[in-house]
């Protein structure tokens, strides 16, 4: 029971989760801590900073952790198959007819409405993880300052994690 | 990651000219799923067919797979310990920094469209208010692009 509810959870999140990993958050917060508690709030902050930090897509990422988790090796493969699934079967689908898919109206028109989608489900995801992890003064001042420094000095995004990281350790630690 | 893609595919291993694979990110850009994972069931199946996709699907999961399960055994032991959660707690704000920076980077992009900015608005706010599953939100935006243009 507990995989077909793995393999159901990632299959819906392999299928709807367009444009990109940060737009794919809610969907996979939805599935994982608010549907079925495979996973706390705390431990979805984690996942999501730990995804971060590795390479490779976040849909991967999130199906092998929280498989783990949940029932162990055998949980990570059944999520991990269960959210590749939904691109082996499109991508197998529309192959032959790859112009009629670049070329049928419908099909742009409904991709181009997805733009305002994914602006909505980034930021989204943005809030969801402020409300859950942003809970001091602290906290506020490290993200403008990250945020100033990414966007302003377009310093390395991955090397400012570890340090904001490095400065909650001295902060909540002392 | 795409250049990288690029590099192997097109420049060093030469199964796909410069156009195709060109094409085919396009392809995977608009389909569900990870990029690289839809890329590369794209390749695999135009050199190999079904078995193709199967198998570069499977080595284009295949490292991060192992990489998040070797964490994982360690983490989810680990996680409790104060110094674990003390980095975590200052990680988050930049986490949600890189977010919101995403959010302006697209959000400017879009300023060309305002209906694509209202609508954006809109189908964030009820999303939170109403704590709709995405995926309906993912239905309605498309359902709308379809209707708008038509």
């Amino acid at each position: 029971m507990i995989y077909l509810q793995l393999f159901l959870a990632f299959l819906r999140v392999g299928f709807f989760s367009f444009g990109g990993g940060m737009a794919a958050l809610p969907l996979i917060e939805k599935e994982v801590v608010d549907t079925y508690h495979w996973l706390s709030n705390g431990e979805f902050l984690e996942l999501v900073t730990l995804s971060e930090l590795t390479p490779g897509p976040i849909g991967i990422n999130s199906a092998t952790f929280t498989g783990f988790k949940v029932v162990g090796i055998w949980g990570s493969l059944v999520a991990t198959l269960a959210f590749c699934l939904p691109s082996i079967f499109l991508v197998s689908l529309i192959f032959r007819s790859l112009s009629y898919f670049e070329e049928n109206v419908w099909v742009q028109h409904f991709l181009r409405g997805l733009r305002p989608v994914v602006i909505a489900l980034i930021g989204v995801a943005a809030y969801s993880l402020a409300q859950k992890g942003i809970k001091d003064w602290f906290a506020i001042m490290l993200g403008i300052i990250v945020f100033t420094l990414v966007y302003q000095k377009k310093i390395n995004p991955i090397l400012l994690l570890l340090l904001s990281g490095v400065a909650g350790l001295i902060w909540y630690g002392s | 990651m795409l250049p990288l893609i690029k590099q192997e595919i097109v420049e060093k291993k030469k199964v796909l000219t410069d156009e195709e694979f060109i094409e085919g990110l396009s392809v995977a850009q608009s389909l569900p799923g990870a990029i690289a994972i839809n890329t590369a069931c794209f390749v695999g199946r135009k050199v190999r067919g079904i078995a193709g996709t199967l198998v570069s699907v499977l080595g284009a999961s295949l490292p991060s797979f192992l990489i998040i399960l070797f964490i994982a055994s360690f983490f989810l032991q680990y996680r409790h310990l104060e110094v674990v959660q003390n980095f975590f707690r200052g990680a988050t704000p930049a986490i949600v920094a890189l977010i919101i920076g995403a959010v302006v980077d697209i959000g400017k992009s879009a300023l060309d469209d305002w209906g694509d900015l209202i609508i954006a608005f809109i189908l964030f706010f009820i999303t939170l208010f109403f704590n709709l599953h995405p995926l309906w939100i993912v239905l309605i935006g498309g359902m709308l692009g379809v209707l708008r243009r038509k």
